[in-house]
Parts: C-alpha cells; structure tokens; sequence
C-alpha cells in the first residue's frame, strides 16, 4: 500500500501547533496539546472521553464500544501513533491522532519516508462548536513539526461535513472510493 | 441452500473459503466456488484456484466444483450469480486500516448494489 495514494501537488501549511488553548464558538475554554505516545494519565482521558462517545457517530467501526474493547484499540494503536487531544476543564473532548501506514513502525528511521493515517473524533456535546478545524489543524502543525509529510484518511462518502472541513484545511480525494472517500495531504515541513 | 462463493486472491479470500467450507461441511449446503481475475492480488487466479481445489478435497468436498471467471471481478460474480440459481452469494467483506477501520472496496460496493441474491459479508 505504501507510496500508492496520489498526493495533491502543492504542499499545504503551515499550521498552528500544540499546545494551545482557544475559545469555542460557546465560549468553552478549550486546551489542546500533543501526548506523543500515550503515557498513563493521557490514555485514561482518553479512554473516558471514547466510553462517553455515542455510538451513532462511530465511523467504519471506530471507536469500539465498550472499555475493554475501547482500551484494546488504543494500545493497538499507541505506542507508534500521534496525538494531539483537546480538552475542557480537565476532561479530553476531541481526539486526533496519526497512525503508520507500516507492518513495522519500529523500522520507520524518517517519518517523511511513510504515509500516516488521520482519524479525529470529537464528544457530541462539543461539536459544531469550531474545535473540529482547531484540532484537525494542530494535530497537521504537530505532524509538520516531526517532518511527517504524507497523511491520508478515509471518510463515509455521505459524511459532507467532515469532506468539506477537511478540504478547508487542505485535502484532497485520490480517486479512490467505494463507500468510503479517500483523501490525502502533503504538508509543508522544514527539511 | 445453493451458495455461490466468490474470491479474489487476497488473504481474506483464503479466510472466507476457510469459513465456508467449515459452514458447508457442518449445514451441507451446496456450494460453487468461483476465482475472479484480480491480477493486482496477493495471489494470482491459477494459484487461488489450486489453494481452492485442494481446500475443498481435504475437507471431503470434492464434488463442489471452482472456477475461474475472466473479466471485471465484481460484474463477473453477479453475471454468473444471475445465471444460476443460487440463495446466498458469499464474499469476504471489509479489510482493517493501520487505524482499525473498516474498509469496503470498490468490487464489494459493486455486488452488493448489483447482486441479485442475498449478499453474505465474510470479516
């Protein structure tokens, strides 16, 4: 898979980067701040917020239901992805992160040299609120700042609003698509 | 029931011919396996086919005929479906991004939106 997807031309950028904190459209204090790989404290947030995600809003089956299940999903994915998470009142509420597209994440010398899956997910109480864009584009300033370049995601096709924002900040569809829409990014980065 | 399974040559592929045999060794269904032509799979047509052949022989199922379609994958599977008279057409169904989620492609939208059966999603 790795090297297949078409990338848009131009690079986009730059973004803000973590941490940083904003006000949402509700005027909600909201912090946000990269994790790296999950230490404990960061993982138990995190696995608080998915217990209280609504199911109806899962996507292609993530997150999964259920702590143990939920639990099992992000330590699958933790150790080698990036994350940025943001936060109200010491409560995480929105969860982006970047996965390897790689069977062996340890061998990865130069995070430019592989694809990195996106998944963003915010608690339904703080969407439409404007934290979407503001974690999306940190999460991408965040990336940039570690010399991650190539990112791709895939999107149930129905699912306008998030086609749309991520097209705001810069995606664009490979052309692949079935039920779901392929998209992908180049980012600006230093080197 | 008279199923007709269809597979490409993807690892999935071996599992959802792992799966149905099991279920059609236990319910003795009837059962005709079909190789579509996917020249960008794991395996090629002739290999999927020998795998198929065999899988079946050792499972004491040796009067269960394969076959090899040519032709779009997802077109050919639901134009042989269409000329048979089958009740259940089995595919493998989905595979896992580096995230955890679950993919659909192209050849799967296709026979489930064209299939004239009952369309049975092997994860």
């Amino acid at each position: 898979m790795s090297g297949s997807r078409q990338y848009p031309d131009e690079p986009s950028g730059p973004f803000p980067a973590p941490p940083t904190t904003i006000e949402d459209r509700e005027d909600r204090p909201i912090e946000i701040r990269a994790v790296g790989s999950f230490d404990e404290g960061a993982l138990e947030d995190v696995v608080e917020m998915y217990l209280a995600f609504d199911p109806a809003d899962r996507a292609q089956g993530i997150p999964p239901t259920g702590e143990s299940r939920i639990r099992n999903w992000l330590e699958t994915i933790g150790e080698d992805s990036v994350n940025v998470v943001a936060s109200h009142d010491g409560d995480a509420i929105g969860h982006a992160m970047l996965v390897p597209d790689t069977d062996d994440p340890s061998a990865i010398e130069d995070n430019a040299d592989i694809e990195w899956e996106l998944a963003i997910f915010v608690l339904q109480a703080y969407q439409q609120a404007g934290i979407g864009t503001v974690l999306l584009e940190n999460l991408l300033g965040h990336a940039a700042e570690i010399g991650i370049e190539r990112v791709w995601l895939t999107v149930e096709r129905w699912n306008n609003p998030a086609i749309a924002l991520y097209e705001r900040v810069g995606f664009e569809s490979t052309g692949t698509e079935s039920f779901e829409q392929e998209m992908a990014i180049l980012l600006e980065t230093e080197g | 029931m008279n199923v007709l399974l269809g597979l490409g040559g993807s690892d999935e592929s071996v599992k959802t011919l792992q799966r149905t045999i099991e279920r059609t060794t236990d319910v003795g269904d009837d059962l005709t396996v079909v190789i579509v032509d996917k020249p960008e799979s794991k395996r090629s047509q002739d290999e999927m086919y020998q795998q198929a052949r065999e899988a079946l022989d050792e499972a004491g199922l040796e009067d269960r005929p394969v076959e090899k379609l040519e032709g779009d994958p997802g077109s050919a599977l639901v134009d042989y479906a269409e000329q048979g008279e089958y009740d259940q057409l089995v595919i493998g169904g989905g595979t896992l991004s580096p995230m955890g989620k679950i993919q659909l492609g192209p050849i799967t939208e296709f026979v489930l939106l064209n299939a004239p059966t009952t369309v049975k999603l092997v994860r």
